[in-house]
């Protein structure tokens, strides 16, 4: 069994570095792939949701008696059928119900349910609803709900929710439902000392994810169990959310989840799940509930943002300080809004060293619908305000802009945050790599602007994550664990780290989607952490086998020392001998069968105490643009992108520039058209992909650069740190910087042509009157 | 009730069917084809795009009755072509696939072109794509895959 000849030492690729391709691209390409909606039961019926038509209002009965007649009807749900349990969620706050209870403050807010045989008898049955409402004052905008007389959307305490994270919450003031926020240093001695003030007022779009896929689950609450399949980012926090909500423990409640068409945070905390179980609860039955797509833009989008900030400093450029005051439209519910506030404060600052900084943060409820995770929040929220400061700055100084920032920018190991893990990147070798991409330096061109940004991202959530790692008698391996693959390509990572520990072929390692019943707990997927933390538990996990097969095979070998063993290429090595790992399995157990199982877990305070005091690394947000813009229609092109993705080192490459590409798109669509446009009266006018544009291919710009820094400096695994969210907070900052380069600041995206007409019509104006 | 004569990935389907079923929910609910998928609904994003006599729609606006007398192929008809498995090659090297929900959508419409005779010319690719849209990969990829398959013919 030992084999001397034929097998090869070296494999001819190495797991960890190559750009293996994914090992779900087949089965998505083909059209096999599953995703929830494909997804059908003996039994199941098809749920659909009734949603208000006012923005705000006092429910005064719903009849739903024809409803309940209707053919193929069997359960209508509304406030009433909850009585038995405390129908409120919310991981933040938990303040929103699970189908409103006495009152709706948004529109499309759940109103009532029905599960029905098909879908098209539910949505017949939703037209015969009736509802009766009381109208109250409707609050959609920040204005109206910071008013000193505003109606107020929330009465009564606030109720922390089970993960907030963000330690005791303040109480609510008004409409505002959180705040945060720090000073240090002296900001007035900042301003006694300053030369240079900018100061402006800032305006920042509702926008929404647009995963291709919308919001879909299926619930069967058979009163017994809960077992659901469904879409989200983090299913180990919506379990413990549904355990809670219906009273079940825990390992009562599974979750399943196939492959997700796109999350970006929409698909991350609870959404859907809630109403799906409780349907299925009062219909005895499993109950399928697909979203459309303007039900999805609904239930959860990204915060827009009104915010006054000013930045000091001295003739010369030094940076004396920045005052900063952000309000965040969250919607009706929390959501993440919290987190989210809190993160755009931190990210306020950007990474200068301050001898002063004051940043208070406002997390306002609106009637419009929730606002909750997206893709790079926060600083996508921020950069672009802090950095055309910089700009503005530099430009006052007389100094390059990049010159400014090699002044200027924190260096490795200087503090961020106090209290918080320090400085891991070399922010002036990544910027310097982004602006040169871009030609900077180079003569300029009528009409076009270059322009970079720099900024970090607290990433890495709680670092809380378990896997475990089989390898069955054969020598396959499974590996478990709960990232969920939503495209990003987490499956495919996890193999090629199982597949570096064990010295195997990433084709020999399997990874399935999550289903609680089996798959050990990670906390969440987004913050850009799967492969920093969830991934860290994966390499623990395969390393227990490893020393499992090292050590069978020390004995296997005559009982030799384990410091000369190799695993590599498949084979454990003993000077020239090597014995596979089926050989090496049944070695261990003397028979057919028997199977080698490792177990991973990260935890806050392994890693030596960074992991702890958080983040867990700190995200580099670099990217460069080159515009060009007409000044007669005020159409921005964007002509060329670069980015970063400082990595620490590159598990997949391709996957990587895959996430920076993709991530470029959404900062051009952010930046230049995406808007979601509410009345008054908290209507979204544009809820179609007639009226809210997305990215299409000739959006694309005609170079984009993605540049991969590996200086190996991660807490993940083989020194790795994630990617893939830094771009969208830094490329709509360069494309605001590259604009502003050609002449046109702005104070409010989108860069709609509109908007950018009217400015350049603004400043020609403010030329003329100063010409004698 | 209206008659479908219609051809679906060569198999011939003689139906009764309600004059307002889409033929996205033909093509699940009655055939039990789930590669096709559904997104914006209002024939903008192509992830439900199916071939009918050869030519690419969106299968979310198109009535089923409409494909009466007509021959509509759907991603699980092509699995087995020459086009599809060298459109399978081009999307596995160039990664130009994510979350999946789009990349049939895509396929299809490239097999359009490719039946069109369409250039490889990027300037044409960027046009005769537009139609299908993608959150994941920013479509560099997905127009380098494009290049390659439609180059190949």
């Amino acid at each position: 069994m030992t084999s001397t000849t034929r097998i090869e030492r070296e494999p001819s690729v190495r797991a960890v570095g190559s750009s293996f391709p994914r090992v779900d691209a087949v089965a998505k390409i083909n059209g096999s792939a599953d995703y929830v909606g494909d997804l059908e039961f003996a039994g199941m019926l098809h749920g659909k949701v009734l949603r208000s038509d006012i923005g705000h209002g006092r429910i005064r009965e719903i009849d739903t008696e024809t409803a309940e007649r209707m053919p193929g009807v069997v359960a209508v749900l509304t406030g009433k059928d909850l009585r038995d349990i405390d129908p409120y969620f919310g991981h933040a706050i938990r303040d929103r119900p699970i189908v409103a209870i006495d009152a709706v403050r948004f529109v499309g807010e759940p109103v009532a349910a029905v599960a029905a045989e098909t879908e098209a008898q539910a949505e017949a049955a939703l037209l015969a609803i009736t509802v009766e409402y009381t109208d109250l004052p409707i609050v959609a905008n920040l204005d109206a709900a910071l008013a000193s007389n505003a109606a107020l959307i929330h009465e009564g305490p606030i109720r922390p929710g089970f993960a907030h994270g963000l330690g005791s919450l303040p109480e609510r003031d008004g409409n505002v439902c959180y705040r945060y926020g720090f000073d240090r240093g002296d900001i007035d001695d900042a301003a006694s000392q300053a030369d240079i003030v900018v100061e402006e007022d800032y305006e920042f779009p509702a926008v929404y994810q647009y995963s291709m896929e919308t919001h879909a689950v299926i619930a069967h609450h058979d009163g017994g169990e809960i077992n659901m399949w469904a879409n989200c980012q983090h299913p180990f926090l919506v379990r413990a959310e549904i355990a809670a909500l219906f009273g079940f423990p825990v390992d009562r409640v599974r979750i399943v989840v196939p492959f997700l068409g796109g999350g970006f945070g929409s698909k991350s905390y609870t959404k859907m799940e809630p109403i799906a179980v409780a349907l299925s609860r009062k219909a005895g039955r499993a109950v399928r509930i697909v979203n459309r797509v303007d039900e999805s833009m609904v239930t959860t989008r990204r915060h827009n943002m009104k915010c006054r900030m000013r930045t000091m400093a001295t003739s010369e450029g030094k940076l004396l300080g920045r005052k900063v005051e952000l309000w965040l439209d969250t919607g009706a519910y929390a959501d993440n809004g919290p987190r989210v506030t809190a993160t755009a404060a931190d990210a306020a600052a950007g990474p200068y060293r301050w001898p002063s900084v004051d940043v208070q943060a406002h997390c306002v409820y609106t009637n419009t619908g929730p606002a909750g995770s997206y893709r790079a929040f926060g600083a996508t929220h921020l950069q672009w305000i802090g950095e055309s400061q910089i700009d503005e700055v530099a430009r006052q100084a007389n100094i390059d802009r990049l010159e400014f920032r090699r002044r200027n920018l924190l260096r490795p190991g200087e503090e961020v945050r106090p209290g918080g893990r320090p400085l891991d990147a070399d922010l002036i070798g990544d910027v310097e790599k982004a602006a040169a991409a871009i030609g900077w330096g180079r003569e300029r061109i009528a009409n076009r602007g270059l322009g970079f940004s720099v900024g970090l991202l607290a990433a890495g959530a709680h670092p809380v994550s378990t896997a475990a790692v089989r390898m069955d008698a054969d020598g396959g391996v499974i590996v478990l664990v709960g990232s969920t693959e939503m495209g990003q390509g987490t499956r495919t990572v996890m193999a090629q780290i199982a597949a570096e520990v064990l010295g195997i072929d990433p084709a020999g390692v399997t990874v399935h989607g999550t289903d609680t019943r089996f798959t050990p707990y990670d906390r969440s997927t987004g913050a850009s952490r799967s492969t920093t933390v969830a991934g860290r538990a994966v390499e623990l996990a395969a390393r227990e086998v490893l020393d499992a097969l090292l050590e069978t095979a020390a004995s296997f070998f005559g009982g030799v020392d384990r410091d000369e063993l190799e695993a590599s290429n498949g084979q454990i090595w003993y000077r020239d001998e090597s014995a596979g790992y089926a050989d090496l399995v049944a070695e261990r157990f003397g028979f057919v069968g028997g199977e080698l199982r490792g177990h991973g877990e990260v935890k806050p305070h392994d890693g030596g105490g960074s992991y702890a005091e958080g983040p867990v690394f700190w995200e580099v947000c670099i990217a460069g643009a080159e515009i060009e813009v007409d000044r007669d229609t005020g159409i921005v092109r964007v002509l060329q992108t670069s980015s970063v993705a400082d990595v620490g080192r590159a598990i997949n490459p391709q996957l990587i520039e895959r996430q920076d590409e993709g991530g470029a798109l959404q900062g051009i669509g952010n930046a230049l058209f995406e808007e979601m446009i509410h009345t008054e009266d908290g209507v979204l006018l544009n809820d179609t992909l007639l009226d809210y544009r997305i990215p299409i291919t000739e959006d694309l710009p005609e170079k984009m650069t993605c540049i991969i820094v590996e200086n190996e400096d991660g807490p993940g695994p083989f020194g790795a740190k994630g990617c893939g969210e830094g771009v969208l907070a830094a490329l709509p900052a360069a494309i605001v910087n590259a604009l502003a380069d050609a002449g046109v600041p702005m104070t409010e995206l989108p860069l709609t042509p509109e908007r950018v007409w009217r400015q350049i019509q603004e400043i020609e104006q403010k030329e003329l009157e100063r010409r004698p | 009730m209206v008659r479908m004569d219609t051809v679906i990935n060569g198999t011939r389907f003689d139906r009764e069917v309600e004059p307002n079923v889409l033929l996205f929910d033909f093509l699940r609910d009655e055939v039990g084809l789930t590669g096709t998928n559904r997104s914006c609904d209002v024939q903008v994003c192509g992830s439900c795009t199916v071939l009918v006599d050869g030519l690419p729609v969106s299968s979310c606006t198109f009535l089923a009755c409409e494909a009466d007398g007509s021959v509509v192929e759907t991603i699980e008809g092509i699995r087995d072509s020459d086009f599809y498995k060298r459109a399978e090659s081009a999307f596995v090297s160039h990664a130009a696939v994510q979350c999946g929900f789009c990349t049939p959508g895509f396929v299809m419409t490239l097999k359009a072109i490719v039946q069109d005779g369409g250039g490889a010319d990027e300037a044409q690719l960027r046009r005769s794509l537009s139609g299908n849209l993608c959150r994941c990969t920013g479509y560099r990829s997905i127009l380098d895959a494009a290049a390659e398959i439609v180059g190949e013919q």
